[in-house]
């Protein structure tokens, strides 16, 4: 079972990674950019074909590891 | 006083803090991470400087993971206690020894020149051979040392005085131009509430040999030793 995990800043959390970015989009002349705040993705594949024990899982690996809930917010998604 | 030193992987500064120790009259141990127990009698555990894990994922956030964290924590409530410099302050914070997070520098430019520092209290086993409000002249290494914490956790760190060390001047002014990094309240190092656990960004290492720039960093360790001795 594949799953993907999604890592954000939280909201208010200053991301200065974004804004280098933000100004990058803007100088390469990209109309329309108004912010940019930078994440992370990981692919994750599980041995489970078990919904319920996957999703179980990948909370205990973001709350254990993936993200550090002081400053992220992360979201789950679990595929074929 | 007997230091046990971790070393992770990607750690570089070990060798450096050891020798600090060892100067100001200390048994140095090192400890692999991998170790699930500290050594008997164990009187300080160091999280030294580095890049551990090539600071992949977030700094400090796998080597905060170690088996050695589990003893780490262990010895910290106990009331043992635990010096986190650098990439050991980032480690202190995943691990769950001090609250906040050190992020991508505001500037986001790595940071290595000579950084004073106001010692924010003397009565603590970290800082006793300093003066209250010292300006020390230490140094700075880093891209991740922009301390952040939420509102709330900010104000007990002020109002229960845990605040060990603000970027200042060198006259001792903590102003938003001595802060080289972005970091909340000019913030540089900070303690549990026992004061049994301190991270600091800044390398005291560094300084303590007239030879090689300076020796404000000494005090610190020669603290710990006399804290231990008292």
């Amino acid at each position: 079972m594949k799953a993907r995990v999604t890592v954000t800043l939280k909201n208010g959390v200053l991301d200065p990674q974004g804004k280098a970015i933000e100004g990058a989009l803007k100088s390469l002349g990209i109309d329309g950019v108004e912010a940019v705040r930078q994440g992370k993705v990981f692919d994750i594949e599980l041995s489970t074909a078990d919904k319920a024990a996957a999703e179980t899982a990948l909370k205990a690996a973001c709350d254990k590891l993936l993200a550090n809930t002081v400053i992220e917010n992360y979201r789950v998604e679990i595929g074929g | 006083m007997k230091a046990a030193v971790i070393t992770f992987p990607g750690s570089n500064r070990d060798g450096d803090v050891a020798k600090a120790l060892k100067q100001a009259g200390a048994a140095v141990v090192p400890v692999w991470h991998a170790d699930t127990e500290l050594p008997a009698g164990t009187d300080l555990v160091v999280l030294p400087g580095g890049f551990s894990y090539g600071d992949y994922l977030r700094t400090g956030a796998i080597a905060g993971r170690a088996h050695i964290m589990d003893a780490t924590r262990a010895h910290a409530a106990r009331g043992g206690y635990v010096l986190g410099i650098c990439n050991g302050f980032q480690i202190a914070c995943e691990a769950g020894l001090l609250p906040g997070i050190l992020v991508r520098n505001a500037h986001l430019k790595f940071v290595c020149k000579r950084q004073h520092l106001t010692v924010e209290r003397n009565d603590t086993p970290f800082t006793r051979a300093y003066a209250k409000g010292q300006a020390i002249d230490v140094c700075i290494a880093h891209g991740e040392g922009n301390y952040i914490a939420d509102a709330q956790t900010l104000a007990r760190l002020e109002g229960e005085g845990l605040v060990a060390f603000r970027y200042a001047d060198a006259g001792g002014k903590v102003t938003a131009e001595a802060n080289p990094n972005g970091s909340l309240n000019n913030i540089a190092g900070i303690y549990s509430p026992g004061f049994n656990v301190l991270g600091l960004m800044p390398h005291p290492e560094n300084l303590i040999d007239s030879l090689v720039g300076g020796t404000d960093g000494r005090g610190l360790f020669e603290s710990l030793v006399a804290a231990k001795a008292a």
